[in-house]
């Protein structure tokens, strides 16, 4: 079998950030004050390592908070609508992916590239490539190793890296998009053999049993176990949007005069408005109902139609949730029913 | 940190559910990662899990009105300061009759107070104070001796990194319309979307709206999952509320609403 690993040096490392610069956007981490983020760089230096997980996730380079769809102009013939062109899309590299966060794009993915696949969230997923890097820490949040994942997990990232104690990486190509981005850059990756990249991975225990989530959620469905849990739940988005996989949105058309534009925004089912119909009815019409949605959505629904999760154990929706409703700790109850 | 339970609290609680006096304690509980988080205990046993300590700084007034709460019966509240101060407010707002809930007043030590009359929290607040954070107070100076352009710049900066989950609406105890204007689509009068456009003028339309009604518990900045510090908007607007009308927010059940009342003998030097 090919040794998948390969030996990316320190100084290597810096020099080809460098010659990505000078072919295409390359976004990384980027420690701003408190925040660490990912954010254009324009050198190497810019990039920080010392992080449990950026405060956004990398959804928003496929799934921005607000994309526009097309633009259009009234006159007195009718409306002109004007396409958006996909060719402007740039190409993108993103540096520093966690594990989770890519895992994430692979499962949003499955949501956007449902038959009709969707041409925009298409073409820039086409034109980004995530480089993996591995986690050697955790936090109290991070469940992914529950549910999946994990500190090493490979998948939705097209280049995969692991730092060892040298500062020199251990570097792994996943898919063709992946190949293609080191295609000419071939000579700085060095064959090597007895590479081992688990003793660098952070260690994180299991939290719960996830084997029969999906069976057990739908069992769970009818009882208050949701409606205990989200008593104190606020009912606010932020779960939704720090999510690398809540893919729902909300449609707009922002007008000035006779133009405008129609967009995507990001939207939430824990928000009261997101099934409110026209006549007032509101067939989600509590918070805890609301909760159980957010739950089934990724733990059933998905699974069942999608054949993924809508959940890749970040841990982000509990770390910023501004009173504290934890998404591990409920799926920890549901697993012991 | 660590969970100080307090003997005096828990046994208040029991007792209050015992008697029926109330149906349901809201209060807080030990949370996740060090972490309290509200807590809403309605049989006598749980009782033991509440708690108060220094990390309890959540405003939880916001829970009075939530219809998820209110079907579970009168309740009583464990109640710091600021929560103290939101209840006073949403009462002179007409949000809240008096003698329907039971403030548990946790402030002074271990000391508990129960205080059924808004008469009685008003006696309360009058002997206590609240005081900005450190890091708060430093950060409304800096501001405060910015130039308007310096300010306008920071600001948009920061609204950079705003979602607009309106976390900070959802948190404050006063946003308690049940329909926001931004949820109003005809007329659209704020930008759904999360472009630099529609946050600043959310939160300058939040701020606004907070002028006057604000009771500076600063439970907006403290949800922000982006780190916003959003609460000095309206805090800093509270000051000027205080030199052009001298009067304090969420102290007095009789209290006005200065932006949107009018007295005959109102200062009018911004007309000449």
């Amino acid at each position: 079998m090919k040794n998948p690993f390969k030996l990316l040096r320190k100084a290597l490392y810096t020099q080809w950030i460098e010659k990505l610069l000078s072919t295409q956007q390359v976004y990384g981490p980027v420690q701003q004050g408190k925040r660490v983020n990912y954010r254009r760089i324009a050198s190497p230096a810019e990039l920080t390592d010392d992080f449990i997980i950026p405060e956004n996730s990398v959804k928003s380079f496929v799934f921005p908070r607000i994309e526009k769809l097309f633009s259009f102009t009234g006159n007195k013939e009718g409306v002109s609508i004007e396409d958006k062109n996909l060719e402007a899309i740039p190409y993108k590299v993103i540096l520093g992916v966690r594990p989770c966060d890519a895992y994430g794009i692979l499962n949003l993915g499955a949501i956007f590239g449902w038959n009709p696949a969707d041409p925009i969230f298409s073409k820039r997923l086409e034109r980004t490539t995530f480089i993996g890097s591995a986690c050697n820490k955790t936090d109290d949040y991070c469940f992914c190793s529950s549910i999946g994942g994990g500190p090493g997990n490979t998948q939705g990232s097209d280049i995969f890296l692991t730092k060892m104690e040298t500062g020199d990486y251990i570097a792994e190509i996943i898919t063709p998009k992946g190949e293609t981005l080191i295609a000419s850059d071939l000579e700085l990756f060095e064959e090597a053999t007895g590479l081992e990249k688990e003793k660098y991975l952070a260690v994180l225990p299991r939290r719960f049993d996830d084997s029969h989530m999906e069976e057990k959620i739908n069992v769970v469905f009818d009882t208050p176990i949701f409606d205990e849990y989200a008593l104190r739940c606020l009912g606010c988005s932020a779960c939704a949007y720090v999510c690398p996989v809540c893919g729902c949105f909300d449609i707009q058309d922002e007008t000035r005069g006779g133009k405008g534009q129609r967009i995507r925004c990001w939207d939430s089912c824990g928000s009261k408005l997101f099934t409110l119909h026209t006549s007032g009815h509101n067939p989600r019409n509590t918070q805890g109902v609301r909760w159980r949605q957010r739950l089934m959505h990724k733990f059933s629904y998905m699974p069942e139609r999608l054949g993924v999760r809508g959940c890749v154990g970040c841990g982000r929706c509990s770390r910023h949730c501004p009173v504290d409703m934890n998404i591990s700790e409920q799926l920890s109850l549901i697993s012991e029913c | 940190m660590g969970g100080r339970k307090m003997g005096n609290l828990n046994e208040i609680a029991a007792h209050l559910l015992q008697n029926d006096d109330v149906q349901l304690i809201i209060g807080y509980g030990e949370g996740s990662a060090g972490r309290v988080r509200p807590l809403f205990v309605s049989n006598k046993k749980a009782t033991e899990k509440l708690l108060f300590d220094s990390r309890c700084t959540q405003n939880l007034a916001s829970y009075l009105y939530k219809k998820e709460i209110t079907c579970l019966g009168k309740p009583a509240i464990v109640a710091n300061i600021r929560t103290l101060r939101g209840i006073i407010r949403l009462a002179a707002e007409h949000q809240l009759e008096d003698e329907t809930i039971i403030a548990l007043a946790v402030s002074t030590g271990d000391d508990v107070k129960e205080l059924r009359r808004l008469e009685d929290m008003e006696q309360y607040l009058s002997e206590a104070d609240l005081q900005l954070k450190k890091e708060d107070k430093a950060l409304l100076d800096k501001l405060n001796a910015m130039t308007i352009a310096d300010r306008w710049a920071f600001w948009q900066q920061e609204m950079a990194h705003c979602i607009k989950c309106y976390a900070c609406r959802q948190a404050c105890p006063l946003c308690y319309c049940t329909q926001c204007t931004v949820e109003i689509n005809q007329p659209q009068w704020i930008p759904v979307a999360s472009s630099k456009l529609g946050n600043m003028e959310w939160h300058i339309m939040r701020s606004m709206h907070l002028a006057g009604r604000c009771i500076e518990c600063g439970q907006c900045g403290e949800a922000c999952p982006a780190n916003i510090p959003i609460h000095l908007l309206p805090i800093r607007l509270a000051e000027e509320i205080r030199e052009l009308y001298g009067s304090v927010t969420g102290i007095s059940k009789r209290e006005s609403c200065e932006m949107s009342s009018f007295q005959p003998d109102d200062k009018e030097k911004f007309i000449t």
